[in-house]
């Protein structure tokens, strides 16, 4: 598992390094994306490889010439590599539509960055209606036309289906491995898991497939070893807080190595990068496209659209009962307005129901360590 | 010039219509605040939002933008954001949703708060903050919330957008049939329909006749008189006011009355007003003979227009409130504003980076070049925000302002 680990690591370091090397190995193209409303099965099933962006590591420089410093970092580094040419290995992008900022990043990248293509999936913005859903299902089918003209290339239903039960089967293992780690958080630190979950979106998805298959075999034997040894291998103690992290992206792993440094540790998420990715599978036996609409309409959802008015409270709090967790962290992106919106009734359920809460703003980089790790002890010892 | 002749001066550059307005916008409070003692439902509405119904159905619409521009100008904003603040909403968002949410809850602001809703109107069309904001209303009023989702047209409006907008326009009054247990009259619909139309067409030519050397009348002017075609489109009131405004520009520009007593720099605004500013701004400008004779922000109630058919109101209307000014992609804006440029013969560009709002404002740099590389026009950066005064730097804006004029000047001369 640990060279599993390694590897991923290594792609999540350098995701495009990764991407370039991907496609003079294989030939295949590589449609860059930033959401997880991106519909990566149509892309999968033009025997194209999806990648997701997330910003940038470097210093934003070019980017400021076209975004305001009130736009998150997360917009902003995803353009500067846009026009710094970090990308220039993509065939193509698709910006799926979410919030303001991805909605202006979508005609700034269209206007200002020339290599590839570029593709709007405008999904609705209200998810509980019936014409919502008929609505999705034809810009699904636009965006499907359009990626058959792109990547010249004819998309099949039976091709649909395959990438469908892959993707299915990817989903299936990455829930797995947050349930082992639930069960047992000292299976795998925090940054480990993030990692993994970061590079799910970036690798060649059968390697994925692969990878957490080994992952989730290692982390059942020793969980079964640890058992059998009642629980003296195992990593964590006993007395570990269990917590859950709420918001959009999580892009600083090195947050969980204060949270656990602290005696904490994230049992599971909301996040984009996290179990808003992988709840849900797809069903598999209607037609493709309206089965991917199905499922943006099920999971859970990104405070940018609308399922409900208590949904995400309703969820929160039901994974907090469900995972048994002490407490929740908000880590949320400075300027990030639809999660910023959500916070104060989000916290006042959570009050409601005497579930403590922590909101962490950030951006990349992150503050200076030592004010953060304060505040997670400080935190963590009120629990 | 002896002060009373100065005084004449000031005087006849004031515009008479501005008395009646008041009076029209105090009426429309009264009305809006007595609407339950009158069995009359109340409906909060998006500045963009499709009106026409509402009116037809004898529900008062009350906008929450409207006002938090009233709270930004009586310089209530900061009060009320900072309140807003506590309630553990971040200093980023959107200050008149900030505003309003606070104002709500402690019916403070320069009118005592907005009467309670019965029901929330919501298009998105102008921003997705818009959805949050009324999320958060219809929880804390607990009244039910009909969202209009008008898709974002980068470059197009398809025939799947057409399908799903106006499925919504059928959706929508089945849901004000049932929240007012009555049905739409369909005649009186299409009259409100073409009264909107006609609104929208005055609201226009009001603001074309800044076309005119000098500008009769200026942006500023343009932010004031703007709260009829946002509240009251669909009504006589409002085509019957701004008919009245129209006869009294013309008859400025057949006296040559100018808004700026010796224009002789003609710029063009973008964004929202700086609320708590407009006053210091118009003198600031107007102090080096500048008039900003037109702006991309007024103009966005009339803007969609070519998509509107007074005689088929309902069926075009989806088309109309989806393809406003910000729905559409950063480049057809930036050809819309060389337009205006063209339109208007501006010499500058004037452009707020309004804090607040940023599906206006993302995007104000590729905006600024383009107008600059197409048009050889300057342009000045604002950097501020339409309500939260902490956010406005006056020494640093005034001499930018300077700077920027001293630019025009220069070129001039040349």
């Amino acid at each position: 598992m640990q060279d599993i680990l390694r590897e991923m690591a290594d792609v999540v370091r350098d995701p495009f390094a990764y991407g370039r090397k991907l496609k003079a190995d294989t030939g295949k193209k590589i449609v860059g994306y930033v959401c997880t409303y991106a519909p990566e099965e149509i892309i999968l099933a033009a025997g194209a490889h999806p990648l997701r962006l997330f910003g940038t590591t470097g210093t934003i420089e070019r980017a400021d010439a076209h975004l305001q410093s009130y736009c998150c970092s997360l917009v902003r580094g995803v353009l500067e590599e846009g026009l710094k040419g970090g990308t220039d290995f993509l065939d193509g992008m698709v910006f799926p539509h979410t919030c303001d900022s991805i909605q202006r990043l979508s005609d700034l990248w269209r206007m200002n960055v020339t290599h590839g293509f570029h593709l709007d999936a405008v999904l609705p913005v209200k998810l509980d209606t019936q014409s919502a859903r008929q609505y999705m299902i034809g810009v699904l089918h636009r965006f499907k036309t359009d990626l058959e003209r792109e990547l010249d290339c004819k998309i099949t239903d039976d091709n649909m289906s395959k990438a469908i039960r892959l993707m299915n089967e990817n989903r299936r293992l990455l829930r797995r491995i947050y349930e082992l780690r639930s069960d047992e958080p000292g299976l795998m630190t925090g940054d480990a898991l993030y990692t993994v979950v970061k590079a799910t979106m970036i690798m060649d998805r059968e390697r994925v497939r692969e990878a957490l298959q080994k992952v989730v075999e290692t982390m059942e034997a020793e969980k079964a070893s640890a058992a059998a040894s009642q629980g003296t291998v195992l990593k964590s103690v006993p007395t570990t807080k269990r917590l859950l992290m709420a918001g959009g992206i999580c892009n600083q792993p090195q947050i969980h190595n204060m949270i656990e440094a602290a005696g904490g540790a994230v049992i599971w998420d909301d996040f984009c990068t996290g179990s808003r990715y992988f709840e849900t599978l797809i069903s598999t036996d209607k037609d493709p496209i309206t089965a991917i609409v199905e499922r943006f309409l099920q999971r859970a959802v990104c405070p940018a659209k609308h399922a409900g008015l208590r949904n995400r409270a309703e969820d929160l709090i039901r994974m907090v009962r469900e995972r048994k967790v002490r407490g929740v962290i908000f880590l949320y992106l400075k300027f990030c307005d639809p999660h910023a919106f959500d916070y104060p009734y989000l916290k006042a359920d959570l009050d409601q129901e005497g579930i403590p809460s922590l909101l962490l703003e950030v951006e990349d980089p992150l503050p200076a360590e030592g004010q953060l790790q304060t505040r997670f002890e400080a935190f963590l010892e009120m629990l | 010039m002896p002060e009373n002749t100065e005084k004449t001066e000031k005087d006849k550059r004031k515009i008479k219509a501005v008395k009646k307005m008041k009076e029209i916008m105090t009426f429309y409070y009264i009305d809006a605040k007595t609407a339950a003692e009158n069995n009359k439902k109340v409906a909060w509405i998006t500045s963009g939002g499709p009106v026409e119904p509402l009116i037809a159905m004898d529900i008062i619409p009350v906008y929450p933008e409207n006002h938090g521009a009233m709270i930004g100008a009586s310089k209530m904003g900061v009060d009320l954001c900072e309140k807003a603040e506590a309630m553990g909403y971040a200093s980023d968002l959107c200050s008149y949703a900030r505003s309003d949410i606070s104002c709500a809850t402690v019916n403070g602001g320069p009118i005592g708060g907005l009467p309670k809703p019965d029901m929330l109107i919501c298009c998105n069309n102008i921003c997705g903050t818009v959805l949050k904001w009324y999320e958060i209303q219809a929880r804390y009023f607990n009244v039910p919330l009909f969202i209009f989702d008008t898709p974002f047209c980068h470059t197009e409006y398809y025939e799947e957008m057409r399908r799903y907008v106006r499925s919504q326009v059928d959706e929508y009054i089945e849901y004000l049939e049932i929240a007012t247990g009555r049905k739409l009259d369909r005649e009186r619909m299409e009259e409100v329909g073409r009264l909107s139309v006609a609104g929208q067409r005055m609201w226009q030519a009001v603001l074309d006749t800044t076309v005119n050397k000098p500008a009769p009348m200026s942006a500023f002017d343009a932010f004031f008189h703007l709260a009829l075609i946002v509240t009251l489109r669909g009504t006589h009131t409002a085509v019957d006011y701004y008919q009245e405004l129209l006869d009294e520009m013309n008859e400025r520009v057949k006296e040559g009355i100018g808004a700026v007593p010796n224009e002789r720099y003609r710029l063009l605004w973008d964004n929202l007003p700086i609320w708590y500013r407009t006053k210091w701004l118009s003198e600031k400008f107007a102090a080096h003979d500048a008039c900003l004779v037109a702006d991309t922000y007024t103009s966005a109630w009339c803007g969609s227009l070519r998509y509107m058919d007074e005689n088929d109101f309902l069926n075009s209307m989806a088309e109309g409130y989806t393809r406003i000014y910000l729905n559409i992609g950063v480049d057809e804006m930036a050809r819309s504003v060389c337009d205006m440029v063209d339109k208007y013969e501006v010499d500058g560009l004037v452009i707020h980076s309004n804090r607040s709002c940023k599906p206006y404002s993302l995007g104000q740099y590729d905006i600024q070049r383009i107008v600059e590389e197409k048009k050889g026009i300057p342009s000045l950066m604002i950097e501020a925000d339409m309500c939260d005064e902490r956010m406005f730097s006056e020494s640093q804006i005034e001499t930018r302002i300077e700077a920027f004029i001293e630019m025009l000047t220069h070129r001039n001369r040349r």
